[in-house]
């Protein structure tokens, strides 16, 4: 058995954008699990399943759940913590 | 919000014999900022798609962007796009994507920054966005690569035409002859010696195959570089994203 590829939140810019009207990758999160304060861009993702699997790097936690189905984008935002989104201006 | 567009391949270049920089043409786009990368989807006869994300590699502009691409043996696209794709063929992109490792050509802190392998790809972009936009922030540069043949942009990432940017070579293979490094890992004392002192507070970009940046990105930390200042992309374990 490999290792699952381990990247990190950059790669989800694209699929949430199929979500999303504002770049989420580069909000701040505070991890409501372990308090880690980072961007979401630091967040590491998984990438061998049927979709993307995004966990806090402070304490693994599952933070996102984005796959893809012939019907729609199924999206689980179930350990996102607390997200402060940029607006208007550049990071 | 980025969407899908074509891109048609207008021209390309070897940047080694498995790397090649395609030179898109995307009506309509808008520009980026370094750093930033995009989607690229191929699709199937029988309507199968596969998407890798690439990192731009060139200034931003109208109209056309630059991506190289390493091959990846066993990829799924990858293969495609070093060996098959042909000028006035087409792809869907999709971008510009990510807004956090990118730098901004206003801020005048010095930068450092770390690639890994195809990982230096979003850094030629800022040092050509630094080059098209007159910019002043110094640069240092640790490009981390196996040999002189997996060089990517000889002759100009480094050259004298942009005075501020050190490039440091950090061969891990096999070393030119003569060199005196020899060839090993990128180590924390070569990110001491050719990157800036952490009292310098600058920015940090590192880019590469995931253990690499990680690696990376801890020897920065204990070097006392503040981790808030520290920009990273992972590429996975293989050479190209």
């Amino acid at each position: 058995m490999t290792r699952p590829t381990r990247l990190d939140g950059n790669v989800l810019a694209g699929p949430l954008s199929e979500v999303f009207s504002v770049d989420l990758t580069a909000a701040a999160r505070l991890c409501s699990v372990c308090g880690d304060e980072g961007v979401c861009a630091q967040l590491l993702v998984y990438a061998d399943g049927p979709g993307l699997v995004a966990r806090c790097p402070g304490c693994a936690v599952l933070v996102l759940r984005l796959v893809r189905t012939p019907h729609g984008v199924v999206l689980d935002l179930g350990g996102t913590g607390c997200v402060t989104i940029p607006l208007g201006e550049e990071p | 919000m980025p969407s899908w567009t074509t891109a048609t391949l207008e021209a390309d270049r070897w940047e080694t014999p498995t790397a090649r920089t395609l030179v898109l043409s995307v009506p309509g786009w808008a520009g980026h900022r370094p750093g930033q990368h995009v989607d690229v989807q191929l699709r199937a006869e029988d309507g199968y798609t596969a998407e890798r994300s690439y990192s731009i590699a060139s200034a931003s502009g109208p109209d056309r962007l630059e991506l190289t691409v390493q091959l990846a043996p066993g990829g799924e696209v990858s293969p495609y796009l070093v060996q098959e794709f042909r000028p006035g063929d087409r792809v869907r992109v999709r971008g510009p994507l990510g807004g956090w490792f990118v730098w901004r050509t206003a801020d005048p802190d010095p930068v450092v920054l770390v690639g890994g392998g195809s990982g230096v790809v979003p850094l030629a972009s800022m040092v050509r966005e630094r080059r098209r936009t007159g910019g002043r922030a110094l640069f240092r540069i640790l490009y981390s690569l196996r040999s002189p043949d997996d060089r990517y942009y000889a002759g100009d990432l480094g050259a004298a035409s942009d005075p501020g940017v050190d490039v440091f070579l950090a061969y891990t293979r096999s070393a030119p002859p003569g060199s005196v490094r020899g060839a090993k890992r990128l180590s924390v004392a070569d990110l001491n010696t050719h990157g800036f002192p952490a009292e310098f507070t600058p920015l940090c970009y590192v880019c590469g195959p995931t253990g690499f940046v990680e690696t990376v990105a801890d020897g920065l930390i204990a070097l006392g570089h503040d981790p808030r200042r520290i920009r990273t992309e992972r590429y996975g374990s293989g050479g190209g994203r």
